[in-house]
């Protein structure tokens, strides 16, 4: 009986394979005809030409709520700009979405499944291990991504295919430690966690930058915990005994409110800081007073007025969040995160190149990214020669009164 | 009835051109599909994975956890001597390579073209040697153990293997927690099916020699076996090393079909997901593993993913349908399996021509009389 | 190192390693009597940690740890009863695999339910007082918990040697089929071992996640298996045992990543367990004579 069974299993499984290897044979035709030919000559059969936008963002995991906020910037942005101009033909933009999990082995098949759904152009991650693992994997497909707040100088370096819209950790590092310094800091503990690009990435360069301002003996710890870690005692017990005037801990959501409590909790009084993940709501919710007075650096700022888009963009996502208590739950409330604002900019940066390609082409798409120009809310964005967006400027937020409030723009040259 | 041995042979070898034709035909169009060829090949690397656990659990009868372990091993080798010299710098972008290695890499860059071409082989099997090593020098303590011991024996060696590798005393090699990426894969699937075949009929010949007759005699009873005259610590070690030799080399096709590793891909649950396959696929049954591994790679990756979105039929939207889900199915399949079917898809069986031409004979014959019947 | 962070360290070793101690007496009961690592227990301390972040959202503190043991206890005994017992006479394979499959269904199943992210864990006032000696600075559960652990384990020895369940208990570790014959319901025992494994696990998911803040499906995997070899180290099936080993194991774990090796620190507890599986493989306080390695 059971036998049987298995080989009923084992032939439908090799019909299905069958019948994908067939149906392949005439969908590869037709792919191809498409992509190489113009396709506005033949409109698709549900009534309009579609381009598809691929977003490869960690919506469960780790960082699933920073990568949710990121998707409702681009899914804001999609409801703003449903169409696309390209070529003189009017498409419909379709967003793709999957889920890599915030782990880099998932982060190989979403990649694998947006490749063969046939996108035309990826926008993602949050979070740079798992861009960096989807890498390799873009570049070989032909599809070009662009990257939103993957901070890490990894995933645009050697690939040509990746381009990103926000700053470098190199720059963020660096940004930070000056910040330390002008505040009269003369010595710094950093933490980071093993195994995560960002986390060990950002805390290197910032190790670097204040050790050049302050002399190689500023940096009186450094410490690394573990993935799933949430027992930081030892290690803050450690910083400690160092007392150290500020700590660096670039980490992300999920660890911030646990080391901000133990460290407070064992009695420290030192300033925490961290990168760009820290933006977020729900840190300050979990973590209450003892968020108090954590300094981070980011992309964006609400109340800047002196960019107009900004202001715009800031009062109709508002709206876009509030019109969904779904969405405004998981945001923690209907404050703009810098990756929202990232996510609706990389979306405008994906039409903009769509445009200037005129064509659904991938090669083409890819060609256009590096020389487009797009006013975004976060800046002005145009490409370097890395495929990284030129941006110069980093805003420095402080919690105050349980509320991220912008302490002051800072930029390097 | 028996069937003819030319005509066993043929039917085997018409399958296997049967296999690597629709290979081929479907690597026409890699962006087509992308999807199905990712999953074969990832299913026929687990399908390595399960039939070395089974090797070890099914047919040795020594319950070992430590695949995951092994695998990074061979990953981790044969990831570090496949990325090309001039990624390197951007790879250990933070903390540098080893000169060693580098100077090694750069000395083989200069190797004659034969060299060249045989070099993903080659590091394929240094990382099954690697693996095989590590399996020698962890057995002569660990496999004095028994049942439960062993398995949070060798489960414990994995983990130790996986915090080494990713520590910052190993920087310079392993590239410690920022894992290893731009690792040049192979150029088709044909040649990873081909490494697989090779390394499974390895195995099943192994199984059927008489190392394979002494390694069920110490499954069935240890103190028997060995008042037959079975040496029963180097069968064991036999088995063990041989089985981490082939998990190794699997864990190197993974790194080369992932491009890109790090150390929290070889964790527990990597192994908890190799013991699933080979508990539904059949303990003891290495056709029951490969099937297993293809089906349950196609439909974690592919088939049942759907599970993971939110679905709505005619307006209604499907509550149970939302991230994680799918997970939870497998884990209540594998408990189903266990509970109730504990011989899984082939029990202790294999696939042979012979067994499928009765099958489908009975088949045909339960459903005359069906017909009649009802007629 | 100065004094203070010595101290420091030492607090924080002695709480963990309570906790563990809990934790590591349900593998040794469970072991004792069934000859099986429940694997699952890890995963059971785990979901008493989201019953209390659930009780706690409606009902006060006391309600909601009393809420928190009912629920441990009875999804321990669910377990027992539906993943155990169907295969009492199965091979040894099929029902390390089955303990082995619940811990994947109960990991899957939280994901699918309270998703991956960490949940907060919600704060007992009283326990998160925050005392401050000198320049020595620790929150109220990191005293109680060795205190408690110790507290309990008495009551625990005190019930195995002086009551009628106890000394059936063990009986039936000593010898299943016999004791069976003498007329001790098998299954009540192995239940009331559950029952008092679960119990303990409810009460170190407490402690321990109050000092840690936040739970996670997986937050239970490596206390589950450290706590097995805490169990292991101590000798299994000597409650004592359980006990020394869960302080040692914590206090070592401290001290590995208070010297910085904070990598090496989950990889110490299954060298630890190599080690002594090699040498004394009865463990500190294990019986001489049982025939399990």
């Amino acid at each position: 009986m059971k036998r049987r069974l298995a080989f009923a299993l084992a032939a439908v499984m090799s019909f299905s394979l069958l019948a994908g290897c067939s149906s392949s044979g005439t969908t590869s035709a037709a792919g191809s005809s498409a992509g190489s030919q113009a396709a506005s000559e033949q409109p698709a059969a549900d009534g309009g030409n579609v381009v598809k936008i691929g977003v490869f963002e960690p919506v469960t995991g780790e960082n699933g709520g920073g990568g949710f906020q990121e998707v409702l910037g681009i899914r804001y942005a999609n409801q703003l700009f449903p169409t696309v101009e390209i070529g003189g033909t009017e498409y419909t933009v379709e967003l793709v979405e999957v889920d890599n999990k915030s782990d880099k082995t998932e982060a190989v098949t979403a990649a694998q499944s947006l490749v063969s759904s046939g996108v035309s152009i990826v926008l993602g991650s949050y979070g740079s291990g798992v861009s960096i693992a989807a890498g390799p994997i873009f570049e070989e497909n032909s599809i070009p991504a662009i990257g939103v707040s993957c901070t890490n100088p990894q995933v645009t370096a050697g690939n040509d295919w990746y381009f990103r819209v926000c700053f470098i950790d190199p720059f963020q590092g660096t940004v930070m430690a000056n910040f330390a310094t002008q505040e009269g800091a003369k010595t710094a503990a950093i933490i980071t966690q093993l195994g995560d690009d960002y986390s060990s990435g950002l805390g290197n360069y910032f190790k670097k930058a204040f050790a050049e301002a302050n002399g190689e003996a500023s940096i009186v710890a450094e410490e690394q915990f573990q993935t799933n870690q949430t027992d930081f005692k030892a290690i803050l017990t450690n910083i400690k005994s160092a007392n150290p005037d500020v700590i660096f801990a670039p980490s992300s959501i999920t660890t911030a409110p646990l080391l901000i409590q133990q460290a407070r909790e064992l009695g420290i009084t030192s300033t925490i800081m961290a990168g760009d993940t820290w933006e977020n709501q729900t840190i300050i919710d979990n973590a209450g007073e003892n968020a108090e007075g954590v300094c981070i650096s980011t992309f964006f700022d609400e109340n800047d007025t002196s960019n107009p888009a900004a202001g715009e963009f800031v009062t109709g996502f508002k709206e876009f969040l509030n019109a969904n208590p779904d969405y405004l739950n998981r945001n923690g409330g209907d404050g703009v995160a810098a990756v929202s604002a990232l996510g609706y900019d990389a979306y405008l940066t994906a039409l903009e190149a769509l445009k200037a390609a005129g064509s659904t082409d991938t090669t083409a798409i890819r060609d256009a990214i590096g020389s487009v120009q797009v006013t975004g809310v976060t800046g002005n964005i145009t490409f370097g020669e890395n495929g990284d967006a030129n941006k110069d400027m980093a805003y420095i937020k402080t919690v105050e009164d349980g509320a991220f409030k912008f302490l002051k723009t800072v930029t390097l040259n | 009835m028996m069937m003819k041995k030319s005509m066993r042979i043929l039917l085997s070898g018409f399958l296997v051109l049967l296999v690597a034709v629709f290979l081929l035909m479907v690597e026409q169009d890699k962006a087509q599909n992308g999807m199905l060829l990712s999953v074969l090949e990832k299913g026929v690397i687990l399908a390595v994975v399960a039939v070395a656990m089974n090797l070890l659990n099914g047919f040795t009868g020594l319950f070992s956890l430590g695949q995951a372990g092994f695998m990074a091993i061979g990953a981790y080798t044969t990831a570090i001597l496949l990325i090309p010299v001039d990624a390197v710098d951007s790879v250990y972008y933070m903390n540098g390579i080893n000169p060693g290695i580098k100077a090694f890499k750069t000395l083989l860059e200069s190797a004659p073209g034969a060299v060249q071409m045989a070099y993903p082989y080659l590091a394929l099997i240094v990382g099954g040697l690697m693996g095989a090593l590590f399996a020698a020098l962890i057995g002569i303590p660990v496999l004095r153990l028994k049942s439960d011991y062993l398995a949070v024996a060798t489960l414990g060696f994995s983990e130790i293997i996986r915090a080494i590798l990713s520590s910052p005393q190993m920087d310079t090699i392993t590239n410690g927690s920022y894992g290893l990426n731009k690792i040049p894969g192979f150029s088709s699937i044909l040649i990873t099916f081909i490494i697989a075949g090779v390394c499974i009929g390895l195995m099943a010949l192994l199984i059927r020699s008489t190392y394979g007759r002494a390694f069920k005699a110490i499954r069935e009873d240890e103190i028997a076996a060995e008042a037959m005259g079975i040496n029963l610590f180097r069968h064991k070690e036999l088995s063990f090393v041989v089985s981490s030799f082939f998990t190794a080399i699997a864990g190197g096709m993974l790194a080369m079909f992932m491009r890109s590793i790090e150390a929290k891909t070889f964790s527990i649950t990597l192994t908890y997901d190799i013991l699933l396959i080979v508990v539904i696929g059949g303990l003891g049954s290495i056709t029951g593993s490969v099937i297993g591994a293809l089906l349950v790679t196609a439909s974690k990756e592919w088939w049942l993913r759907f599970f993971d979105t939110p679905l709505s039929i005619g307006g209604i939207s499907i509550p149970l349908f939302r991230p994680g889900f799918r997970m939870v199915v497998f884990s209540v399949l594998l408990m189903v399996v266990v509970l109730f079917y504990r011989r899984g898809l082939m029990g202790d069986r294999e696939f042979s021509w012979d067994g499928l031409y009765g099958l489908i004979k009975r088949l045909i014959k339960r459903q005359r009389p069906s017909k009649g019947g009802a007629a | 190192m100065s004094f203070s962070t010595l101290i420091q360290h030492c607090l924080t070793g002695i709480s963990l390693g309570g906790a563990y101690a809990l934790i590591a007496i349900g593998y040794t009961m469970v072991y004792g009597i069934l000859r099986l690592i429940n694997f699952a227990h890890g995963e059971i301390f785990m979901m008493a940690g989201y019953f209390m972040i659930f009780s706690m959202a409606s009902f006060p503190w006391p309600i909601s740890v009393t809420i928190t043991i009912a629920g441990t206890i009875l999804l321990g005994v669910a377990i027992e009863r539906a993943a155990y017992k169907p295969l009492r006479s199965a091979p040894r394979m099929s029902i390390m695999i089955s303990a082995i499959g619940v811990s994947y269904l109960l990991q899957n199943l939280a994901t699918y339910l309270f998703s991956a992210l960490p949940q907060s864990y919600p704060e007992i006032p009283i326990l998160k007082k925050i005392f401050q000696i000198g320049a020595v600075s620790a929150s109220l559960v990191t005293f109680i918990t060795p205190v408690l652990t110790i507290l309990l384990v008495y009551a625990l020895v005190m019930l195995i040697n002086h009551s009628k369940i106890g000394m059936a208990m063990r009986a039936v570790s000593k010898d299943f089929e016999t004791s069976a014959l003498m007329g001790i319901k098998i299954n009540n025992v192995i239940s009331m071992t559950f029952v008092i494994g679960s119990f303990l696990a409810a009460v170190g998911s407490i402690l321990y996640f109050t000092d840690r803040m936040s739970v996670t499906p997986f937050s239970g995997t490596l206390p589950g298996l450290k706590c097995f070899v805490a169990a292991v180290f101590g000798g299994i099936g000597s409650i004592p045992g359980a006990v020394v080993g869960g302080f040692v194991i914590g206090v070592c774990e401290t001290a590995l990543v208070a010297l910085g090796y904070s990598t090496f620190s989950d990889a110490f507890t299954f060298v630890l367990l190599i080690v002594m599986l090699l040498f004394r493989p009865t463990g500190l306080f294990g019986e001489k004579n049982i025939d399990k390695v």
